[in-house]
């Protein structure tokens, strides 16, 4: 039996970054897959880099582990693509500009740069958002990557240092360092850590909700979109749990093709695309930016995004101090991956970290009910 | 803008012809779909030269005329479902999404050539083998130009004898099947007095033409176009000079569709009982879909398909024994052009695989990375990620690594946003505006 | 059934500003490859035009009366008609 000091179930972006995070500080790492690395919601979503205050715990992680990947840029690869397009979040109406100044007020105190663009403004930002919007708020620091690369990135760096990587392995059983694999393999784990995304039948006290969304792809059309544009209603409607809703959120890649989003499902668990959600997904896009109405989508798809009953995700040890979970990220996996991995590993090595680990952990939810949404 | 028909038939070309021929005759009624301006499917194309081996076009294109059944040139099947039946097809001449419901479906969605990757195949100047052909029925002239035809199959020689007849100057057809893989195939068509016939025809049309087996393309030459191609044998290698590159390994079917319905798909094609009928009840298949077997199939399945779609299961029976007997043409096809391993092998880690993105085979075949499946690199490296959803570098792939795609999703083809953001049941028209920045 | 070649008569098409004469009835990237103009530029710069003739490859995509990202082997020419390069 192979004794590892961390076993990590679950290779997206959040297991890939904690398997980088721990090989890096000279822990013994497997990573267990049954699919392919990246094939699951990470694989899907659309590598927003993006600070979000939907609450101060939500604020504060977003804010460090955006500059965790900052600190990283450096380091990935040309395949990453990562463009520091920012983001800019788009006031329909004056009610919705009051909200902007709001924001720009909590992220100024947080110290996050961001500044108000009005009217004119937007409409130089990005030309080709409708005529009648009432302004925006820039925030330049937020970035745009294409997640498996930076998934492949950490997995394959991991492994040069010494890390196992497992694929097509599923595990069946994890709990007080012991891992056992559906081969009957067995794995002794100082510490597991649980990044399965959606699924969670390893740790059955806790649940997500899975959030079903939908994206289409354009051609290429360069210069089209300079931000990753998204409506100030896009709050709103990522923290119902329990309405389907559509928001406007547009991202140009680095070739010029458009992701179109963005949408969400509550209690949906097939993954067929819906074309009544697609439609009123496109819909609300084009009334943002009619142009997107004569684009060429090539492809459309969907994802399961894990969602927790107070939005915030499970980052800790459980009642079994030897299972550590990192889940729940609903639509920020990509931004809080290597902020999540950096709270696991001083979870595992109280090693010192930056950001109060307390709003994160899995025991805050109290009693079981409160998992329940 | 929303039809309703009792039999709809994907694809015009001989398979679908002959299904909606023989469904209309017995009394249904029912629409062909082509997404081509015109009839015909790719063997059949419109254009230049007619000549005897045209007789049996011009009997099902006049059988079709005469039958009743309705022909919408200019659609594209983007989406469809079983049950119930209905379509949407995208019809760019209007710029609009159509929805069609039917009892029954035909899926004659033929077959595309397989394109390997070699050095220097991204080069204007390099066509597929029945690219160029179909391109010089669209209007292309090449007289007077110097064509290599390369790769496998029997298309190389149909289409170096279309070339010639439009002005081209074949220089060769390089074939990669080793000369006893031909002899052997050869042999086993002697008995077939049609087959027999056109061989013997093409010999004729072809002379003069060095036809060369065991031989391929190695690289091809040149900087903003072709100049010329180097062959070999495995042994030897030479340069051809030469203008245009008609290059295509053999044939793939077009399944995409048939997928997208939930119909069984096999490595050789869609799964069909001795009706035609596929896994999924109200869905009959016909043709190069259901394993690449040529005109004489095509046209035998699709009358079956149309008849036992009819429901006239008797008349559709006495077909069976034609059908088999072409059956057992089409597996000779298939090993006698099966691809050798260095044809496999030609790419150097800068040869594009995926055209689409630009994807190289050096990072298709990074070590690090070890990919499992079809999944796992096209995540990675994006192959497969572009406009043609994977069915130019898909075959090639498979071929070359043994992944397969198996995820179809629809749009099965690019439409524009405003097609997927109307309800179907209503007719929607949309002038393309400008985008600002085709404005500036 | 049109014949492009028997049918008689030609119409002119612009290609990048050039003015090209074809066969009525002919496709569009006919007149591309007839001006020597490729369609457009791939990801890594490289000059593209048609492969598979029938609508599959999307290397002929070209901006066509305005309209981008058009397969023009799939459109049939009309009087007039602008075709330009995608860079």
């Amino acid at each position: 039996m192979e004794a590892f000091d961390a076993v990590i179930l679950g290779a997206g972006i959040v297991g890939a970054a904690c398997a980088y995070e721990c090989a890096a500080a000279g822990l013994r790492v497997a990573v267990v897959e049954p699919g392919v690395p990246c094939g699951g919601a990470s694989g899907v979503g659309m590598g927003h880099l993006v600070v979000m205050d939907d609450s101060p715990e939500q604020l504060a992680l977003t804010h460090y582990s955006r500059d965790c990947w900052h600190e990283l840029r450096s380091t990935l690869p040309d395949a990453v693509e990562f463009e520091e397009c920012g983001t800019l979040w788009v006031a329909a109406d004056d009610e919705e500009m009051q909200a902007v100044f709001a924001k720009q007020k909590s992220y100024a105190e947080h110290g996050i740069r961001s500044e108000v663009l009005d009217e004119r403004s937007l409409r130089e930002a990005e030309p080709n958002l409708r005529d009648g919007l009432a302004g925006a708020l820039r925030v330049s620091d937020d970035a745009v990557i294409y997640p498996p690369a930076a998934a492949g990135y950490f997995l394959a760096s991991a492994e040069r240092i010494g890390a196992k990587l497992l694929y097509g392995r599923r595990a069946v059983a994890a709990q007080k360092g012991d891992v056992v694999l559906e081969d009957s393999t067995q794995l002794s784990a100082g510490h597991i850590v649980i990044a399965t995304g959606t699924d969670v039948s390893l740790c059955p006290s806790i649940k997500v909700h899975p959030r079903k969304g939908h994206l289409a792809i354009t051609d290429r059309y360069p210069g089209v979109v300079r931000h990753q544009l998204v409506e100030m209603g896009y709050v709103k409607s990522a923290h119902s749990l329990t309405e389907d809703s559509v928001a406007f959120n547009v991202q140009p890649r680095k070739t010029g093709q458009l992701l179109i989003g963005s949408s969400r499902q509550y209690g949906e668990l097939d993954g067929k695309v819906d074309p009544e959600m697609l439609r009123k997904m496109l819909q609300r896009a084009v009334g943002y930016m009619p142009m997107l109405a004569g684009l060429a989508v090539i492809r459309v798809w969907t994802g399961f995004r894990a969602a927790t009953a107070d939005k915030l995700p499970l980052i800790g040890p459980t009642a079994d101090d030897t299972v550590l979970l990192a889940i729940g990220f609903e639509g920020l996996g990509i931004t809080n991956a290597p902020g999540a991995a950096r709270l696991v590993l001083h979870h595992m090595t109280q090693a010192e970290i930056a950001l109060d680990p307390r709003p994160y952990l899995p025991c805050r939810v109290g009693s079981s009910e409160a998992f329940r949404a | 803008m929303s039809h309703a028909y009792d039999i709809v038939v994907v694809g015009a070309g001989p398979a679908g012809l002959a299904a909606a021929t023989a469904a209309a005759a017995a009394g249904r009624k029912v629409a062909v779909l082509d997404d081509n301006p015109h009839l015909g499917g790719q063997i059949w194309r419109a254009g230049a030269g007619k000549s005897a081996r045209d007789g049996a076009r011009e009997r099902a294109v006049t059988a079709f005329g005469a039958s009743g059944a309705e022909l919408f040139a200019g659609y594209q099947v983007v989406d469809a479902v079983a049950s119930p039946g209905a379509l949407q097809a995208w019809v760019t001449a209007q710029q609009r999404l159509e929805r069609f419901r039917f009892e029954s479906l035909v899926l004659a969605t033929g077959a595309r050539e397989r394109f390997l990757p070699f050095p220097g195949w991204t080069l204007p100047g390099v066509f597929g083998a029945g690219g160029l052909q179909a391109l010089v029925r669209g209007g292309y002239d090449l007289r007077g130009k110097r064509v290599v035809v390369a790769g496998t199959g029997p298309l190389l020689p149909a289409v170096a004898a279309h070339l010639k007849q439009d002005g081209a100057e074949i220089v060769m057809i390089a074939e990669q099947a080793k000369m006893r893989q031909l002899v052997r195939f050869t042999a086993s068509i002697l008995w077939r007095p049609g087959k027999m016939r056109e061989g013997l025809q093409l010999r004729a049309d072809l002379h003069g033409i060095p036809y060369r087996t065991g031989c391929w393309v190695a690289a091809v030459e040149g900087d903003e176009c072709v100049t010329g191609v180097r062959l070999t044998d495995g042994s030897r290698a030479w340069v051809e000079r030469c203008d245009m590159l008609a290059t295509g390994f053999h044939l793939v079917p077009n399944t995409e569709l048939a997928s997208l319905l939930g119909c069984r798909v096999t490595d050789t094609g869609v799964e069909v009982n001795a009706e035609q009928q596929t896994s999924v009840t109200s869905i009959y298949c016909a043709g190069e879909p259901t394993g690449v077997a040529g005109v004489g199939a095509a046209t035998v399945q699709g009358e079956i398909a149309g008849l036992a779609a009819a429901g006239q299961a008797a008349a559709a029976a006495q077909l069976y024994k034609r059908r088999d007997a072409e059956a057992s043409f089409g597996r000779a096809l298939t090993r006698a052009f099966a691809l050798r391993p260095e044809v496999l092998t030609l790419g150097e880690p800068d040869t594009i695989v995926c055209r689409c993105e630009d994807v190289r085979l050096g990072e298709l075949q990074r070590r690090a990375m070890r990919y499992r499946n079809w999944t796992d690199a096209k995540l990675q490296t994006r192959c497969g990620m572009g406009p043609c959803q994977g069915r130019v570098c898909g075959p090639a792939l498979e071929a070359m690594f043994g992944w397969r795609n198996v995820s179809v999703r629809p749009p099965l083809f690019p439409i524009p946003v405003v097609a997927l953001c109307s309800p179907p049941s209503q007719e929607i028209e949309v002038s393309i505006p400008e985008t600002q920045e085709n404005s500036r | 059934m049109p014949d492009v070649h028997s049918s008689g008569g030609s119409v002119t098409v612009r290609v990048n500003d050039e003015r090209v004469e074809v066969p009525r009835g002919a496709m569009l990237i006919t007149a591309l490859l007839k001006a020597g103009a490729a369609c457009r530029v791939s990801v890594s710069g490289e000059e593209r035009t048609a492969l598979c003739g029938m609508g599959i490859c999307f290397e002929c995509r070209a901006r066509v009366d305005g309209v981008p990202q058009q397969r023009t082997c799939q459109i049939v020419c009309r009087d007039g008609m602008t075709v330009d390069t995608q860079r």
